[in-house]
């Protein structure tokens, strides 16, 4: 059942009146909080600021707010100087381009330089929909999580996506975090607790055969699954894990311990994203059977966001079957 | 100026003999791109920059963004000189261990501002802060140094239409026109020219100087500063290798150090050079 200690949302599983808000909305509301709270907080878009949200940000700071143009490069590089002369900088753009185009200005300015830009990947995974497999990106967890100093969010909803947005502006880190594009399930409330760093269990059976661990919006299908394999008298724990990097060990490894088996949930490549560092971690921890959903190395295509996750087997039915495979190969 | 020209020779001189120990102790690195660029770097340090050795982070320090990061043995040794750490650590240069790494590092040495290698960059970031400082009314300069290969860079453009639309007075950024790059010269490779149209046609102030000659460094630079309108570029036209006879102008030599011969060839002739520069102004 759903965990009440994390006051979730009563309507999560009420599907037409759950509300439905894109993470994006959630990252454009944190960064006029964010603003509020520090002056030094600064947004910089490159061409992108309507559809990031920055908008919110550029009415209530004009000041604040720089326009580089289509430009991912100047962005990245931009934002390095600003914060290394003591700004906090965010910047917007779709992840295909930030930091799918300007990576290595990353890693060298932002990373190996330890200054605190926030980089805001917006518009990731299969779920962009009609736009096709250009703007789709599956990589950017792998990308951002291979470098050091960096610090990795994928906020499950736009509450989340808020309060990590509020978070990493006073984390003094270079910090990537991963947005979305449609409206997604609100599962979270404003009580529910949420610490960068920090995995927390959302669904709990008593007495939990598989585990299962997702991050970002995502995560609403493998809560369905946990319904779903209840009915079948199948007990999981479901796990919510907005942070990759430092990636929540303790609650991982425990998990395993608890569960034995594992499956991993995230709309990313499965080579390198949040199913590659639960693995590296459990695999010198607490060695389990592990399952991954997620894009099988492959790139999207044009079409409907839900007919795009049901193609590429991200959809709760297939969240149900990995963890029915995982059982199978647990040695009791 | 603070010093005489005789001074500020004597410096780079003594600047250039450092580079070629450092490179020789080190026994890779770049040699023409540091040496061309010692007289700069000189009256930079001696004569223009405000900036406290002892103090490197220093609220209202002018910033100096090196975006050529491999030419940084003639930043250290300027440094060195200049007093932020003892001249001795300069033979550690790409050691393990060492603040000097083969490209500087931000985080392993204070005062070099930031760490830079690839290519392209640089400009980028002191338009950065050169935007955020003048957001805060602050009265310091950011100069930049980029080479001219790197103009290949599209990154370096985007910097350019980012400080010409934005009007970064507070910004010089000076081009090491030495006209070599690792595959050849820069007009058989990706010619450059006309380069100041370019950047006149990006709204920058555009100027030229023999950057060897430091009074014309030092003119150009605070011509700079009276410029309110725009963002100055100051192409410094030098000489790679500049100080050594057998490297001077030849491509060859942007990448490698000298071996023990040619390190003994070149401190012989910088000797020479250094007792010329004495008799010159007697």
């Amino acid at each position: 059942m759903i965990n009440p200690k994390l006051k979730l949302s009563e309507k999560i599983f009420k599907k037409k009146s759950v509300d439905m808000v894109p993470t994006r909305q959630g990252y454009g509301e944190g960064l006029v909080e964010a603003g509020e709270i520090d002056e030094k907080v600064v947004v910089l878009c490159a061409d992108l600021t309507d559809s990031t949200k920055s908008n919110l940000f550029k009415e209530k700071f004009p000041q604040r707010f720089v326009e580089v143009g289509v430009a991912e490069q100047a962005l990245a590089t931009l934002a390095a100087g600003m914060a290394n002369y003591g700004k906090i900088p965010f910047i917007s753009s779709y992840a295909a381009f930030s930091p799918g185009r300007n990576w290595e200005q990353i890693r060298t300015t932002i990373a190996l330089n330890d200054v605190p830009v926030k980089i805001a990947g917006a518009h990731t995974g299969v779920s962009v929909g009609p736009d096709g497999a250009t703007h789709q990106m599956l990589e950017d967890i792998a990308l951002m999580r291979a470098m050091p100093n960096m610090i990795v969010v994928v906020p499950s909803d736009a509450l989340e996506a808020r309060k990590a947005t509020v978070e990493i502006a006073a984390n003094g880190k270079p910090t990537y975090i991963r947005l979305t594009r449609e409206k997604t399930p609100v599962m979270t409330t404003d009580k529910s607790p949420f610490k960068i760093g920090k995995a927390e269990i959302f669904w709990e059976s008593k007495d939990p055969q598989v585990a299962i661990i997702a991050c970002g919006p995502l995560l609403y299908e493998a809560l369905l699954a946990a319904k779903e394999l209840d009915k079948k008298g199948i007990e999981t724990l479901v796990i919510n894990s907005p942070t990759i990097k430092p990636l929540d060990e303790q609650a991982i490894v425990r998990a395993a311990r608890t569960c034995g088996a594992v499956v991993t949930v995230e709309e990313h490549q499965i080579t390198g994203g949040l199913g590659g560092a639960v693995a590296e971690t459990l695999s010198r921890n607490f060695p389990v059977p592990q399952e991954f959903v997620g894009m099988p190395d492959h790139f999207g295509e044009s079409g409907e966001p839900d007919e795009l996750l049901e193609k590429y087997g991200m959809k709760a039915a297939n969240i149900v079957d990995a963890a029915k495979s995982v059982l199978k190969r647990k040695t009791n | 100026m603070k010093l005489s020209t005789e001074d500020l020779e004597k410096i780079a001189n003594d600047i250039r003999r450092d580079i070629i120990k450092m490179l020789l102790a080190a026994g890779s690195g770049h040699s023409a791109g540091p040496l061309g660029m010692a007289d700069i770097f000189t009256a930079l340090y001696f004569e223009i920059m405000n900036y406290d050795p002892k103090d490197p982070y220093w609220d209202e320090r002018d910033r100096l963004i090196l975006s050529n990061g491999h030419i940084c043995p003639v930043r250290y040794a300027t440094m060195a000189h200049a007093g932020f750490f003892p001249i001795s650590e300069l033979k550690t240069l790409r050691k393990l261990g060492t603040r000097l790494q083969g490209h500087p590092e931000r985080l392993k040495l204070p005062g070099v501002e930031t760490t830079s290698g690839p290519l392209g960059s640089g400009l980028a970031q002191a338009s950065g802060y050169a935007y955020a400082s003048r957001m805060d009314q602050k009265r310091f300069r950011v100069f930049c140094i980029c080479s001219d290969g790197e103009h290949d860079e599209g990154n370096h453009w985007e910097a350019v239409n980012f400080a010409g639309k934005n009007n970064l007075s507070n910004l010089t950024l000076i081009v090491d026109r030495n006209n070599i790059q690792i595959d050849g010269y820069t007009e058989d490779v990706m010619p450059l020219e006309p380069l100041e149209d370019k950047y006149k046609a990006f709204n920058w102030h555009v100027l030229h100087i023999d950057g060897h000659n430091f009074e014309e460094i030092v003119n150009a630079v605070n011509h700079a500063r009276a410029v309110y309108e725009n963002p100055t570029v100051i192409i410094a036209h030098t000489i790679p290798g500049k100080g050594v006879d057998f490297m001077e102008n030849k491509f060859e030599w942007h990448g490698k150090p000298p071996n023990e011969n040619e390190a003994k060839i070149a401190l012989d002739e910088l000797r020479t050079l250094s007792g010329k520069i004495k008799s010159e102004h007697q």
